[in-house]
């Protein structure tokens, strides 16, 4: 497992770096620059605009500024944001909470909807049950949160007046009030993110439970005559959420990339929307180190799946 | 006689009687209506003269007895600032974040009169700060102002501002303002600027955004190359209102009352915050529906939706108008031929723009009075002037009408006859035109406005938008970015931000064609050349009676309407407010200018 590991980490470095050239490339073409507002402000003079471009270096070729930052990054200097002037790492770990608690709980929400449903739907297939489990799971991955979460504002903050639809990262109570008010802005964006994310996982499990429940080890438990409830738990379950946990696994980048359109609509200061921000401002340094870093960790963790399946599954060998 | 003649006449007779006391100020400004002028243009007439104000509207509308007791304040930014350090300002969302904490020496007021911040009074000719030759001002300080950090405010850390704005290295986005003017000091409250030429318009360094004064003893050692570095960017120190407590960049900026400040009961509120993110509809349902919050900025939002969520009776919409302005250029230069592989060159004359009635023509085409109705509402007025404040610079010659027949008859009279396809054309060039703006709904139902009166009259027009941020973008290999203009006509608006036409002019001067030669960062995009502008404009520049100034920017008005320009609306600042909120702007400044003067009726 040692030479495996060792292996797939090697290959992961030039795929790395094919991804931060391709990501570069592609920002460094994109049209507009960071200093687009300057341009149209009549009292800047062109020469500041130009001094800025100089001293930012945007007028350099696109290779030699990708080696510029390449060698930074490196050496652990992630750049400075063009539009705010500060350390792009700082950027990062101001928003990363914020991201961790509100997608973290929508993933906690999802699949302690999911998992449940889906094991009672694949149980009971064609029951009453396990068509109304359907049916919404279908309505909720075909509902966009776009559209989920503008609807829940309409109901909740503007029709019923119950929560308020802008989060505050940092709330000036404590004890609490502090704790309370934390939860309830939460409640939208939890609730959005975590439907739409269960809809989708209720499918896996109920299809994975209809697997593993049709297999010739569980009709043996069956007739040993063990309940119907340890049969469903130690014997189906355990075997079926195999699959579930590598697809968990490879959500949890989405978890540190945040939700970029539910965390615009619901003003939550996290990844998703610094990089949504810095990208409309074309602000380079802060879109690529997002962006990597959300390429770091899809890579990681495709490798801690590869791992945790054969860890599950002893019949997947390391070759 | 002409009518502007008899007005500057009986001005110049009337401001004497005003001065020798023969004439109260308020009859003075009677007189001055009933000659059909404005009661802003009287005031400021008042105050070029050097009649002083009595009084101060703007402080004298300030309720509160005692400072603090407010309560926190509330404001709703959909773009965040993202720093706070005035001079380094992309947007105006940082100008605003840094106006909470730093303060220039004055002010423009809603009427266009500067209104001193950190000044002891405006610099004038009768105070002696203004040099009879123009070629010097004396600003004198405000005493007892002291730093959030408790140090005082004094004559060093204006020339400070000065040396370190103007420091290439520094790259600070306000450098233009201080390019052009040695700054010195002549005692602890006392400053000098000294110009090369005679300076009508000295108003623009320490005044407003660009004039935001940083302290000495914190920026010091942070001038120049090491700028970046400096921790006050992100933690300021300064003289206003509120005292910084928290920053995060795009998300939220709080401040805590200034208990020391230097104007006695204020700030009404005990803290304020600014809060980023989301968009311009949602902001003003935070204000205007829920209550959520006190102030949303910049309402971008058409005035059919505004008014819905305002029968909420929760908020109202308050209107800055200061003199933005949206406009369509046409192009002076050929687009389609390259000349020195420079297409647009300035070497090239449009085929169908270069004849005037053409021009004519496409004027009476555009139906401004709709375009105001139906699509911007009370968030624009239409018209004739490129120039629609303050008052003494905008011109009374001008009108505009929508007369789609008349305009064919120029056409058919000129010589441009309808083809067998309905389109006109002349010695084989045929009227289409690409008519290109950014996307964005009202331009582009404006646009449709125009392409179906010009349809009509026998010129087809293709429609282009391109995304905002390309068009409005100064990437120099984007073939289409607004200054490059590689269409017939464009339509965007220009913000003016001072109030004084002279920098917003620039647009239009022979001289500043944007041009391969200059990256198209020169400001004349339409390329216009017309030596009678120019004219205009050079003896503006120089003219020390601001009566003639004002009377030579309105000349060049008139010349640059009747040709490649034409106006459509003068747009407000548009901001969404709590029922209860008083909150003085001004259209000419930024939209937190007055933030100290802001208070809550009980």
């Amino acid at each position: 497992m040692g030479a495996y590991l060792l292996r797939r980490l090697l290959i992961a470095i030039p795929s790395l770096l094919g991804i931060s050239l391709i990501l570069f490339t592609v920002l460094a073409l994109a049209p507009g620059d960071p200093f687009g507002e300057l341009a149209t402000n009549p009292n800047v003079p062109p020469e500041v605009r130009e001094a800025l471009r100089l001293k930012f270096g945007l007028d350099d070729p696109i290779l030699v500024r990708y080696l510029h930052w390449l060698t930074a990054m490196l050496q652990g200097d992630w750049g400075f944001s063009f539009a705010s002037r500060v350390n792009v790492d700082e950027l990062i770990l101001q928003r990363l909470p914020t991201t961790l608690f509100v997608v973290g709980s929508s993933q906690v929400l999802a699949l302690l909807i999911a998992v449940p449903v889906g094991i009672l739907a694949a149980i009971r297939p064609y029951s009453v049950f396990d068509q109304v489990a359907n049916t919404l799971a279908f309505v909720g991955f075909s509902l966009p949160t776009f559209f989920t979460g503008l609807l829940f504002i309409l109901l909740f903050s503007l029709t019923l007046d119950w929560l308020p639809f802008v989060y505050q990262a940092d709330i000036s109570a404590t004890g609490w009030r502090w704790a309370w008010e934390h939860v309830r802005q939460a409640i939208m964006p939890v609730c959005v993110l975590g439907f739409f994310q269960a809809a989708s996982y209720t499918r896996y499990v109920r299809a994975s439970v209809l697997d593993v429940a049709r297999l010739d080890y569980v009709t043996t438990a069956r007739a040993k005559g063990l309940s119907d409830g340890t049969v469903t738990v130690r014997h189906i379950a355990r075997n079926a959420l195999i699959p579930v946990v590598t697809l968990v696994a490879l959500q949890i980048p989405a978890v540190f990339g945040g939700a970029i359109v539910t965390e615009q609509i619901f003003r939550i200061p996290g990844i998703g929307s610094l990089l949504i921000n810095a990208m409309l401002a074309n602000d380079t340094p802060v879109v690529m180190a997002v962006t990597f870093v959300f390429a770091c960790l899809v890579v990681l963790f495709n490798l801690v799946a590869d791992l945790l399946y054969g860890w599950l599954d002893p019949r997947i060998s390391y070759r | 006689m002409t009518e502007r003649g008899v007005t500057e006449h009986d001005l110049r007779t009337l401001i004497g009687e005003v001065k020798d006391g023969s004439l109260s100020r308020r009859s003075f400004v009677r007189r001055m209506l009933a000659l059909g002028l404005s009661a802003p243009m009287a005031g400021m007439m008042l105050a070029q003269s050097g009649v002083a104000f009595a009084a101060n509207p703007l402080r004298d509308a300030y309720k509160p007895a005692k400072a603090g007791g407010g309560g926190p304040l509330k404001l709703l930014f959909w773009q965040a600032a993202t720093l706070i350090n005035p001079h380094f300002a992309i947007g105006t969302k940082d100008q605003e974040g840094s106006r909470i904490f730093y303060e220039p020496l004055a002010a423009w007021d809603a009427d266009g009169n500067l209104f001193p911040i950190l000044a002891a009074e405006i610099p004038s000719k009768e105070n002696g700060g203004v040099a009879a030759d123009g070629l010097s001002v004396t600003w004198k300080l405000k005493p007892g102002v002291k730093w959030h950090d408790g140090k005082p405010f004094t004559a060093d850390d204006v020339v400070f501002t000065a040396e370190y704005a103007a420091n290439p290295a520094t790259a600070a986005v306000t450098g233009g303002s201080y390019t052009n003017v040695k700054v010195a000091k002549v005692d602890d409250l006392t400053v000098k600027l000294t110009f090369k030429e005679p300076t009508p318009f000295w108003a623009d360094a320490f005044v407003s955004s660009a004039g935001m004064i940083i302290p000495k003893h914190v920026f010091a050692d942070y001038a120049g190359d090491k700028s970046r570095d400096a921790p006050a960017n992100l933690a300021p120190v300064g003289t206003g209102p509120y005292k910084f407590s928290e920053f995060r960049p795009g998300d939220i900026l709080r401040g805590v009352r200034n208990p020391d400040y230097h104007v006695p009961n204020r700030p009404f509120f005990d803290s304020i915050e600014m809060k980023g993110g989301g968009d311009a509809v949602s902001a003003a349902r935070a204000v205007l529906q829920t209550g959520e919050y006190d102030y949303a900025w910049n309402m971008q939002v058409e005035d059919e939706i505004l008014k819905r969520l305002e029968a909420e009776g929760k908020g109202r919409v308050k209107m800055d108008y200061g003199g933005n302005l949206e406009f369509l250029l046409l192009n002076a230069t050929d687009p389609n031929v390259e000349v020195d592989g420079e297409r647009a060159s300035l070497k090239t004359k449009h085929p169908a723009f270069s004849d005037p009635a053409v021009r004519k023509a496409m004027n009476l085409l555009v139906n401004r009075a709709a375009i105001q109705q139906f699509i911007y509402g009370r968030t624009g007025r239409a018209t004739a002037n490129v120039f629609n404040g303050p008052a003494p610079f905008v011109s009374k010659n001008t009108s505009f009408a929508f007369e789609p027949d008349k305009a064919a008859q120029i056409l058919e009279d000129a010589g441009w006859k309808k083809g067998s396809d309905g389109i006109r054309a002349k010695d084989g060039k045929k009227l289409k035109f690409v008519f290109q703006t950014s996307i964005n709904a009202p331009r582009q139902k404006t646009q449709a406005i125009i392409k179906q009166a010009a349809q009509k009259a026998g010129i087809d027009m293709e429609l282009k938008s391109v995304p905002g941020s390309v068009f409005f973008s100064s990437d120099v290999a984007n073939p289409d970015t607004y200054p490059h203009f590689y269409s017939d006509m464009e339509m965007y608006t220009w913000n003016m931000t001072q109030a004084d036409p002279a920098v917003f002019a620039l647009q239009y001067v022979s001289w500043e064609a944007a041009t391969k030669a200059n990256k198209w960062q020169g400001r004349n995009i339409c390329r216009m050349q017309n030596p009678e502008v120019d004219a205009a404009y050079r003896q503006a520049q120089g003219e020390l009676d601001l009566v003639k100034r004002a009377a030579l920017f309105v000349k060049m008005n008139d010349l640059v309407v009747a040709d490649y320009v034409l106006p459509l609306l003068h747009r407000a600042q548009v901001s969404a407010i709590n029922g209860k909120l008083e909150a003085p702007a001004s259209g000419w400044d930024n939209s937190l200018a007055f933030l100290a003067e802001w208070y809550k009726q009980a």
